[in-house]
């Protein structure tokens, strides 16, 4: 039996659940948790990102038994935190979405990114991002929003 | 050759777009006009429909709970929300929000008190309900305005009998019906159950507004799933979750063609979590089910860890032995003799040739790409009592259905769609493989299950854009204008009678490049990997090509490129005037992009050494579109953007953001493929199998600036999805012979050493 803190509370895993499952498949197939999304399964493309003790992971790489007491956060929960509902509020302003699949990963490395570095620069934003794929490219506009975030919470 | 069965996924595509050209600017005559009742409504009480031609225009009035159905595109509530359903897939065109805003028009709307949902499928009702070629947009706009226009004449016809007044004096805004001269006013919501019971208007009652009068088309709008999009809400395919549903996944031969011999059945059924394996034959067609095996386990994770211990003995003796390495030399070789039998010859091109002030020849090529939508390929399916129902994100739900019926021998109406949003497209989900195939392995499963595929089932098994090799000789008469064009297309064919799809030749050159003196061949060669739909198909890489080899021309004869094209798409040559109705190519507006495009991106100013400007031009699906690219190129061949200008005619805008994010998106994909995008195929096996081989551009070496410019004109407005695609590559490689004098003859630049600087 796994315990795992996940948006503030507290989640079972069942044995039937091997521990080697990536974090992922864990949210989404087990706990309902679906927006954090499958894209590549070998950390290239950032849909799964998620944020463990404050910091961006790729959850299609991070076996669940390993995670012991850390605290994970998703993007249903990431609106609970200052720069997280600042970021959600700038991606609805600058209407970032297009597809929409990868922005639950882009907002997750958004939002951490903001956490460490409140003003970042566009080199910050670029090796904060280079990890999430937008096949639509609303590269733009991410920047932008990040910007129109950052310009709020100073 | 390749089996004559691999039929293309574009056929029905190609149907659908020239459907457009059929569709009347003016409101519907009373012609084919019929009432039916519609199934499943008798509790809730009458619902009308009623088909208008060959286009359907659903119009209801329904008394449901407190809820008001005017007609099956909207549904008003007492408190005064609305309710509008979009009747196409949402693919990231925007066309959510897009139809809420040309409905909510004509209704007199309040946005602020819209709510748009997806629209059940049922073509009965909604006629086609299709995404796909940049058509949703023409084909729906006088259907959905029509829809608007109805249910405010039944709001209208309800209040003038309550106050008994006569209804023309009655206007309507923000839905709220205002009668000035006796100062009496009534919200939608209070009116609507008095409304439902007025009759349906004849569609050709109803004026329709002009561009003056719109009150929503034309300004900016955030998605309408946005909210739900930024807090990870479940709205995708692979998001579906039903009770007791478990996980499916589908491996098929790498090669396709290919068919299951034997696998290790025993090994897998005793994985952990796994519940089923078994092989499914499948109808052979590669757009169906071709042969493969499933497993079934409990969550996605196992059936993916199965995959990885399955051992399938294949047997290939039919599969594709294709290869690009191959393709290459074979055109090469081919594109030396121009074919006897040319596919059209205007005017008399050997004499032109002969004329000559400037003569220049050019081989040109690209490769095969994927569509490598970010969501993988999946659909829910649940066989239960006789009846199919899938969850899937497809561009074609309604063509899915029929499919998915014809291959089970179900009845229509046996087979229930629902639509989900789709995590990209780009033409890949015009094609319904993985919804048959999930419909298929239900059939053997007790309850819900969900079909997911791996990324590397997603780069193995797509409907590629197919590579093309071109060659051209063209030839400037002494005036520098363009006289001769000769173009030798090598291309395949899946059936060795017509090109596959996506690899026919396009209207693109007739109209962009009007050579008085033409002449074009084409040689196929036998292709057995399926091709398919992949954004503006053909146009998206034969503009390269085309517009590539234009500035060739005129820099040949050191004409200002600008007016070289002007000229160009201004020389009237009645043999080259497109013959379909569908082509509204116009030389007026696309010398207004043209123009447009080359004042803002500063055409003709001084730019310093190692830098340049280029511009290309399309007329793509119905859009007329000019890119401009301004860059530098360092000692290392590395090519930094500086800015991207997009001037663009597709007649009035609906949602200005989602216009320009569509032109935004589509530069920054065409400048990835162009960069870096390319897939090798070897021995009928697709080498790519995931995004670490197949190089989407990111965040560092994304355009900072992409600046979109609209012409509004008075025309049709027409689809966005594509056209801002196709000229982006040859304003890039123009670009680059501007600032280096190197041509870019062929894709991807990274080829050639090219790379993008951060």
């Amino acid at each position: 039996m796994l315990h795992l803190t996940v948006n503030g509370e507290n989640r079972v895993v069942g044995d039937d659940v091997d521990p080697a499952t990536p974090l992922l498949w864990v949210l989404r197939d087990h706990l309902g948790l679906v927006g954090a999304k499958y894209g590549c399964g070998v950390a290239q493309c950032g849909a799964c990102t998620v944020h463990v003790d404050g910091k961006p992971v790729r959850s299609c790489q991070l076996p669940v038994g390993t995670i012991g007491s850390r605290v994970i956060t998703t993007i249903e929960a990431i609106g609970n935190t200052p720069n997280g509902v600042k970021i959600q509020q700038a991606w609805m302003e600058a209407a970032v979405p297009q597809c929409g699949y990868c922005q639950a990963g882009q907002i997750m490395s958004a939002t951490a990114l903001l956490n460490r570095t409140p003003n970042p620069d566009d080199s910050d934003i670029d090796a904060a991002m280079a990890g999430n794929i937008c096949r639509c490219g609303t590269y733009v506009r991410i920047r932008r929003a990040i910007k129109n975030a950052a310009a709020k919470s100073a | 050759m390749a089996n004559a069965q691999f039929a293309q996924s574009d056929a029905y595509l190609s149907e659908l777009i020239s459907e457009v050209s059929t569709m009347p600017d003016a409101p519907l005559s009373m012609g084919r006009r019929t009432f039916f009742k519609l199934a499943g409504a008798g509790a809730a009480g009458l619902v009308l429909g009623f088909h208008v031609g060959d286009q359907a225009f659903a119009a209801a009035a329904t008394q449901n709970g407190n809820l008001q159905t005017i007609n099956a595109f909207i549904r008003i509530a007492p408190d005064n929300t609305i309710t509008i359903y979009s009747k196409c897939p949402e693919i990231g065109q925007g066309i959510k929000t897009s139809f809420g805003v040309i409905i909510a028009d004509e209704l007199d709307a309040d946005w602020n008190h819209v709510a748009m949902e997806q629209a059940d499928i049922n073509p009965k009702v909604y006629g086609s309900q299709g995404a796909g070629g940049s058509t949703s947009i023409p084909r729906a706009w006088n259907q959905l305005r029509q829809a608007g226009a109805g249910a405010k004449a039944m709001l209208i016809a309800a209040a003038a009998k309550t106050w008994n007044v006569n209804p023309a004096e009655i206007t309507a805004k923000d839905s709220v019906l205002t009668h000035a001269a006796s100062g009496k006013t009534a919200t939608y919501g209070s009116l609507a159950a008095a409304a439902a019971k007025m009759p349906v208007p004849d569609p050709t009652s109803l004026t329709l507004k002009t561009r003056a009068e719109y009150r929503l088309i034309g300004k900016r709008y955030r998605g309408v799933d946005d909210a739900k999009l930024v807090t990870g809400q479940p709205l995708f395919g692979i998001d579906v979750q039903l009770p007791n549903m478990v996980h499916a996944n589908f491996t098929k031969c790498p090669a396709v063609g290919g068919k299951v011999k034997s696998f290790n059945a025993d090994e897998i059924k005793a994985l952990p979590g796994v519940l089923d394996a078994f092989v499914v034959e499948g109808t052979g067609v590669p757009v169906e089910v071709m042969p493969g095996v499933a497993i079934i386990a409990k969550d996605t994770w196992s059936a993916f860890q199965a995959k990885n211990k399955l051992k399938v003995a294949w047997d290939e003796s039919e599969a594709s032995k294709d290869s690009t390495s191959q393709f290459s030399a074979s055109a090469k070789k081919l594109a030396a003799s121009f074919p006897a039998k040319p596919d059209d010859n205007v005017g008399d091109v050997d004499k032109a040739f002969a004329q000559a002030a400037q003569m220049v020849e050019a081989y040109y090529e690209y490769p095969f790409a994927a569509h490598a939508t970010l969501e993988p390929m999946n659909t829910t399916a649940h066989w239960h009592d006789g009846v199919m129902e899938l969850w899937v994100p497809t561009q074609q739900p309604d063509r899915g259905m029929t499919q998915v019926s014809k291959m089970l021998g179900l009845k229509d109406d046996k087979v229930v769609v629902h639509q989900t949003r789709v995590g990209g497209a780009f033409g890949r989900r015009g094609t319904n493989d993985y919804m048959l195939e999930a419909a298929a392995i239900a059939q053997k499963v007790k309850g819900p299950v969900k079909l997911t595929w791996t990324r590397e089932d997603d780069f193995s098994h797509d409907f590629y854009r197919p590579s093309g090799y071109h060659q051209f000789k063209g030839a400037v008469d002494k005036d520098g204008r363009l006289d001769a064009w000769q173009e030798h297309f090598i291309t395949f064919t899946a059936n060795g009678k017509r090109p596959v799809a996506g690899g026919g030749h396009t209207d693109t050159l007739n109209v962009s490049t009007i050579a008085p003196n033409l002449r074009r061949a084409s040689t196929m060669m036998p292709l057995m990997i399926p091709t398919g739909s992949w954004r503006a198909p053909g146009d998206n890489a034969q503009v390269f090509a085309v517009q590539s080899f234009t500035h060739e021309l005129s820099a040949a004869a050191g004409r200002d490129h600008v007016q070289f094209l002007l000229d160009a798409v201004n020389r009237n040559v009645p043999e080259l005037a497109p013959k379909s109705k569908s082509v509204n190519f116009s030389p007026a507006r696309a010398s207004a992009v043209i123009k447009l495009c080359a004042e803002k991106a500063g055409w003709g100013k001084t730019l310093p050494k190692g830098s340049g400007l280029g511009l290309a031009w399309c007329y793509s699906h119905a859009g007329h579109v000019a890119q401009a690219v301004e860059l530098s190129v360092d000692a290392n061949k590395r090519i930094k953007v500086h800015r991207i200008v997009v001037a663009i005619d597709v007649g009035p805008v609906i949602d200005m953001a989602g216009a320009e994010a569509q032109a935004q998106g589509a530069s920054t994909d065409a400048l990835s493929t162009a960069i870096g995008l390319q897939l090798n195929i070897e021995n009928g096996r697709i080498r790519q199998q995931n995004y670490n081989d197949y190089p989407i551009l990111r965040m560092p070496m994304a355009p900072m600036a992409i600046d979109v410019f609209f012409i509004q004109s008075d025309n049709p407005p027409t689809g966005l999805g594509e056209p801002a695609f196709p000229a982006m590559a040859p304003a890039l490689g123009n670009a680059i012979f501007a600032a280096t004098g190197d041509r870019v003859r062929s894709l991807p630049l990274r080829n050639l050493d090219y790379s993008l600087a951060v």
